[in-house]
Parts: C-alpha cells; structure tokens; sequence
C-alpha cells in the first residue's frame, strides 16, 4: 500500500519559512493570502495487504521517527 | 580522564572538543563512532556539534537511532556524565534525555557569532567552575536553536533550576534583543532533572583558549573534569 504522509508544525507555533512565505505572498500583491504553514510531505510504500496492518504501522512510523509529536502534528491516507 | 567524544557521521565539532580536552585539558580522548554500542572505560561523553546526518528530516532525529543511543541512555541513567553541543543538544532532545525541541531560528537565518550567556544554575556539574549570575562569552552557529517546550514542562525546567543558561546582554540582562533565535525564555542549555546531562546550544569548545581570543568556555569544560576528579563515575562492563 502507498501511504501518503503529511508533517506540520502544530497550530500555535510560530513558523518562520511560513511567515517569510507569507510576507513574499503579500509583497506580490496577494493580499488575501493568511497563515501560511509550511510541512513536510512523505510518501512511502508499505508491503502489507491488510489496510488496519499498514496504518498501524505508518502510525508507528510518524510517532518514532517521522514527526516530532512536542511541536508537530501528522495525517496521512494508505491507498 | 578518559572523555569519550562520538562520532556521528556529519558531526564537524568532534575534532574541536578533542584537541580542548586532550591538548587544552590534558585528558585522554577516545573517538566513539556511533556504531559503537559500548562506552565501556569513559568517565564522560561529549555528544559534539555538526550535521549529523545532514540534518534531514529534523535535527538530531536520525542520529538519535545511532547503534550508540542505548549506551548513552545506560550511561546517562547509570549517572553519568553527558554534554550535548549544538547538535549533540539536539540529539539529546530528540533521544528525549533532555525535554523540548527545537524550531528552527526565528529569523530564518543560520546565526553564526559570539553571544553572552548568564550561568542561572551554577550548581551543576559542568558549571561548578563558574559564579551564579556570571556572564560568558561563547560563540553560536546553528540554524535550529530556537528551544521550544509545552508551559507545563517550562514551568518545571523553571521551578527545577534545569536552566542552565540564558541568552543575555553583556552586562546579564535578559532582554528580547539578546536572543539570537527566539528561544522559549532566552533558553541556551538545560540538565535533566538529575543533573547528569546537559545540552547547550554555545560551543563551549571553541573558546577554550587565549591563543583564539577567548576561554570562557573552558569554565564549563573544566567544571566536568573537577566534578569527575571528585565523584568518579567510570563506565564498567561490556
């Protein structure tokens, strides 16, 4: 299965790249453009038919290595 | 003293802190590649400033799998002593034998430069050489130093004296401006709640000598190797 994985920062702290992107948004004239958060974005294959299997693995994944829970927050879709 | 530096691959600092505690210090140094799994014979650890691993996909977060962790942790639980520069701070971080993160620089940049820290805890053993409240003059460089850590867990770093020292100005004021990334607190180094491991974000090392304009540092370096002289804690065993 292909797991599609997305790592941000979680709400409430500060991200610099997303506030620089922000000022570079606005400066071209975007000025709708608001709080822009930069992530990570991953994508994996995972040897496993069984769908339960496989997310509880990718889970494993994102809480050991992949996203550090103190200051970031993931999802992701097995498909 | 034996002092054990590791060797992780990207680490660029491990050089530096061998020839201060070998040439400078006049201790024995043993070069730990993070393959290692024993620290068998070392009476502290220096977990060196770099890039281990490139810094991919979070400072330190790659490297805290290294073959060497589960001495580290051992020998960090047994009671001994751990020091995390720079990078090996935020190793430690990520291994969790220190609490928090952290963020990258507030201002984006890599700040490379001399900064003043003021010792808040000066009962500690890497800081026993220096007077509480005294301001040192340590050089940074780092990209990711911005400390970060939930209120509850600063709260207990606070009540804990696990502070070890703060960004200030150089006559010791804590301001705003004297924080070079936007660390919680003006944090630059922490200890666990034991006391036996530190990590900070100055590099100690690299002002450790007249010769280089400066040898603030040494006070901490010399503080580990006073409290080893006093309170020997050799790792024994495989």
């Amino acid at each position: 299965m292909k797991a599609k994985i997305h790592v941000t920062l979680k709400q409430g702290i500060l991200d610099p790249q997303g506030k620089a992107i922000e000022h570079a948004l606005d400066s071209l004239g975007f000025k709708n453009a608001a709080n822009v958060r930069v992530g990570k974005y991953m994508e994996l294959d995972v040897s496993e038919k069984d769908k339960a299997k496989a997310e509880a693995q990718v889970k494993q994944m994102c809480e050991k290595l992949l996203a550090n829970t103190i200051i970031e927050e993931y999802r992701y879709e097995l498909t | 003293m034996n002092i054990g530096v590791i060797v992780f691959p990207g680490s660029n600092c491990d050089h530096d802190c061998e020839h201060v505690f070998r040439d400078v210090l006049g201790q024995n140094v043993t070069m730990v590649w993070h393959k290692e799994t024993s620290l068998a014979g070392l009476d502290g650890v220096v977990l060196p400033g770099g890039f281990s691993y490139g810094d991919y996909l979070r400072t330190g977060a790659i490297a805290r799998f290294s073959p060497v962790m589960p001495a580290i942790k051992e020998f960090a639980q047994s009671g001994g002593l751990v020091m995390g520069i720079c990078n090996g701070f935020q190793i430690l971080l990520e291994a969790g034998l220190l609490p928090g993160a952290m963020l990258r620089n507030r201002s984006l940049h890599f700040v490379c430069k001399d900064v003043h820290v003021r010792v808040e805890n000066a009962a500690t053993p890497f800081t026993g050489a220096c007077q509480p409240g005294q301001v040192l003059n340590i050089p940074i460089a780092h990209a990711g130093g911005n400390y970060y850590t939930d209120p509850v867990t600063l709260a207990g770093l606070q009540a804990n004296a696990q502070v070890v020292f703060r960004y200030c100005t150089s006559e010791g004021k804590i301001t705003a401006e004297a924080n070079p990334n936007g660390s919680l607190d003006n944090i630059a180094g922490i200890r666990n709640a034991e006391g036996n491991v530190l990590g900070m974000m100055p590099h100690p090392e690299r002002s450790a000598e007249e010769l280089l304009g400066n040898a603030d540092g040494r006070l901490i370096l010399m503080s580990m190797l006073e409290l080893l002289k006093k309170r020997p804690l050799k790792m024994v065993g495989a």
